[in-house]
């Protein structure tokens, strides 16, 4: 894989991809590169996506940096969910979705087909806007992905890593005591942070949040953004959120989505104070959306 | 400004008007349709009401027969053959086997039915007048053999009297249960009408009880000694039917269903035999059976009136219901605990074997115990296997000749004893019934259990 370099803050002309609808003529998007921000690991190039005939993203080309949170904001049906499914390929498992363009984790194109969809989930951790706790107790949650992988050699290895899992999301002081209780009686804001144990379990480099906090109250909210302003010490963490709010407050990067398209990215300040687009400073002044 | 206040004022209480005014309509229809979803559980239960009450008020009466306790005489004048072989010294097994045969064979030959007619008539009160036929008939038919049967487990009974309790003929129930009319003329009387004195005798002094006739489950059918007829054959015989449904057709439904649903990708293929495994869920029983005979008995060979061939065709009927089913309680798992698993790195068959098999797992159930219990009362498949023939033994493995319990109750309907019979195949649903009750509450019960658990 070939990745591109740019200098800062030059724009970048894309050519249509062969697979676009001709009906629009294909946008420029502008790509940034914030000097002060990590380097990237995770990179997309003209990413595309088809459900049926029907485009839903259109030439989306992103650096996503190292150890800092990504956020993708944009009005309902823009595509960010989209874009963010096929960043750990969740996007296979819906019939008729076809995804062009290239997305690679440190030079390995995720789409490659000798890839191993089950090893690059283990990488790309994701957790899901409404909490999905399994049917289980809180244990057998958050074992339930070491398990399957086999990463705890033993017992003693599994209750390790599931205890510092759940320390690792903010929820064990909380639960310890009953940790063979079903993980669906949690609250909601725990059941969240459940899943985000869950998926912290497993280790991965990159963890993926569809809206995490959409059906928490503020103060589950809040916790939740402050759990993953602490993990992004150790995670690549992108979030795709309606609140612009939160975008603000826990990310590093934004990226802003319309209508399939990538409208404009960079460092978060910088988008929310001086955006370069019309439609980026129309959507965060409450303008579009 | 005050205007535009009164103006809409007016406004809103026109607007009120024409609310109120549909109310009625709109309240009646929702009292007419209750009272139609009322009437109708009414009526559904009404006529499973009248259904129970006139199975079991028919079919009761049938659990109890009469039974007559009578003094036997193994009489060495009747029973004039010689003495049960001895095994001599030096005497080979099957010499020994072939002298024993021989002295059965003299037992059978003798007049047992002498044996019990002596019985019947000491049992009269003196001076009773009562001819040997009329007194025979009032026994079962298979009584005799009972005798004969005791005698030759134990040949040191000659010469004595023991005290038997024997069952009363079917025609002597029907007497006595007042199954018959009390009234008719002696020609349209199924008895003579000194049997019919004596039996009235009989359960005054008490020489005749009735008793608890456990014999109807431990049985099998019988049409010589229709008191004696029981059902346990065509019970075994449903078993072993049912146990090949669930051993054929749970593996394979839940197998097809959850590689439909899971892993079969959408397309026209797939439509297809989806379209038809419905299709199959419609075609009537018969049909099935018609199949039956040709697949399994013609091409196959497979044996005539066996439970393996009423299983097989049984698990094709059922096939398409456990499908069905088990692909609707699939569906209705919800996509985020799929998206959970998979997220985590789960492969498919991860995800379906730890997550969404144990979460359906009751749904299935239900669906594999309903399908069973529809397959247990099916009858017009089977009679086109030859399971309506009339088999008098107990099936000692699928493969041998049987009868069903359905099939069975489709048996005692059509009997010529009527009067007889019909308690009889009225007891028979209510073992049918009984059977169907409990395993519906083994699924309610497993149900529950499994959804607590969770």
């Amino acid at each position: 894989m070939t990745t591109d370099t740019f200098s800062a803050g030059a724009p970048f002309a894309m050519s249509a991809s062969p697979t676009a609808v001709p009906a629009e003529p294909v946008k420029e998007t502008v790509r940034t590169i914030d000097p002060a921000a990590n380097p990237a690991r995770l990179r997309t190039d003209d990413v595309s996506v088809f459900y049926g005939d029907k485009q839903a993203l259109f030439d989306v080309s992103i650096d996503i940096p190292e150890k800092s949170v990504s956020a993708f904001i944009g009005p309902s049906g823009c595509g960010k969910s989209t874009f963010l499914r096929c960043i750990n390929r969740m996007n296979d498992t819906i019939e008729g979705c076809r995804v062009s363009g290239d997305i690679t984790l440190d030079g390995e194109n995720l789409y490659d087909p000798r890839l191993d969809v089950v090893e690059l989930r283990a990488r790309i951790g994701m957790v899901f806007q409404k909490p999905n706790p399994f049917p289980k107790s809180i244990f057998e949650n958050v074992a339930y992905g070491p398990r399957i992988h086999g990463l705890a050699g033993n017992k003693a290895d599994l209750e390790e890593i599931v205890e510092s899992s759940l320390k690792k999301a903010g929820l064990f002081e909380e639960v310890k005591d009953r940790l063979h209780q079903p993980g669906t009686g949690l609250s909601g804001g725990q059941q969240q942070r459940l899943c985000i144990a869950r998926a912290i379990a497993v280790g991965p480099e990159v963890i993926l949040m569809d809206e995490p906090c959409s059906a928490l109250d503020p103060i589950a909210t809040a916790v939740i953004e402050e759990l993953i302003d602490e993990l992004r010490e150790n995670y690549t963490i992108i979030i795709v959120t309606h609140s612009m709010q939160q975008a603000a407050r826990v990310s590093q990067k934004t990226a802003f989505f319309h209508l399939g398209k990538l409208i404009e990215e960079g460092p978060t300040e910088e988008i929310f104070t001086n955006p370069r687009e019309k439609r980026t400073q129309d959507y965060i002044t409450g303008r579009i959306g | 400004m005050a205007d535009t206040t009164t103006s809409t004022d007016a406004a809103a209480r026109a607007r009120r008007e024409t609310i109120r005014k549909g109310l009625g309509r709109r309240h009646l229809t929702e009292k007419l349709f209750r009272g139609f979803g009322i009437g109708a559980i009414l009526i559904a239960l009404g006529l499973v009401g009248t259904l129970f009450w006139m199975v079991i008020s028919k079919g009761y009466p049938a659990f109890t027969q009469a039974n007559a306790t009578l003094e036997v005489y193994f009489d060495p004048e009747i029973l004039s053959f010689d003495p049960a072989p001895v095994r001599g010294a030096g005497q080979s097994d099957a010499d020994y086997r072939a002298a024993h045969l021989g002295w059965q064979r003299a037992v059978t030959m003798a007049n047992w039915n002498r044996i019990v007619e002596n019985a019947v008539v000491n049992a009269a009160p003196q001076g009773f007048e009562i001819g040997s036929r009329e007194a025979l008939a009032l026994i079962d038919a298979g009584e005799r053999h009972r005798l004969r049967d005791m005698f030759v487990a134990n040949p040191n009974l000659l010469g004595q009297r023991v005290s038997v309790d024997m069952l009363a003929s079917a025609n002597t129930d029907n007497w006595l249960k007042g199954t018959i009319d009390r009234n008719l003329p002696d020609a349209r009387q199924q008895l003579a009408a000194s049997t019919r004195q004596l039996a009235d005798m009989m359960l005054e002094n008490g020489t005749i009880e009735f008793r608890f006739a456990w014999h109807i489950f431990t049985n099998v059918d019988s049409r010589a000694a229709p008191a004696a007829a029981g059902l346990a054959g065509a019970f075994v015989g449903s078993l072993y039917m049912m146990l090949v449904v669930i051993v054929l057709a749970v593996p394979i439904g839940v197998a097809s269903a959850i590689y439909l649903e899971e892993f079969a990708p959408k397309n026209r293929l797939t439509d297809l035999i989806e379209v038809n495994i419905n299709n199959l869920a419609a075609v009537p029983s018969i049909v099935f059976g018609l199949l039956g005979a040709a697949v399994f008995i013609r091409y196959f060979g497979l044996p005539l009136s066996a439970p393996i061939v009423g299983g097989l065709v049984l698990t094709l009927m059922t096939l398409p219901t456990i499908i069905i089913a088990t692909r609707s309680s699939l569906r209705a798992v919800p996509p985020s605990l799929r998206q959970a698993a998979l997220g985590l790195g789960a492969s498919k068959t991860q995800m379906v074997f730890h997550h969404v098999l144990p979460i359906t797992f009751p749904g299935i159930l239900t669906a594999t115990i309903i399908g069973v219990a529809q397959a247990l009362g099916e009858t017009a498949p089977l009679l086109l296997i030859g399971m309506n023939a009339f088999v008098a033994a107990i099936p000692a493995t699928p493969f041998d000749q049987s009868s069903a319990l359905p099939v069975q109750i489709y048996l005692w309907q059509g009997n010529e004893n009527r009067n007889f019979f019909e308690a009889r195949t009225s007891a028979a649903i209510m073992v049918l019934l009984g059977l169907m009750i409990t395993l519906n509450a083994i699924a309610v019960i497993l149900r529950q259990r499994l959804e607590r658990r969770k």
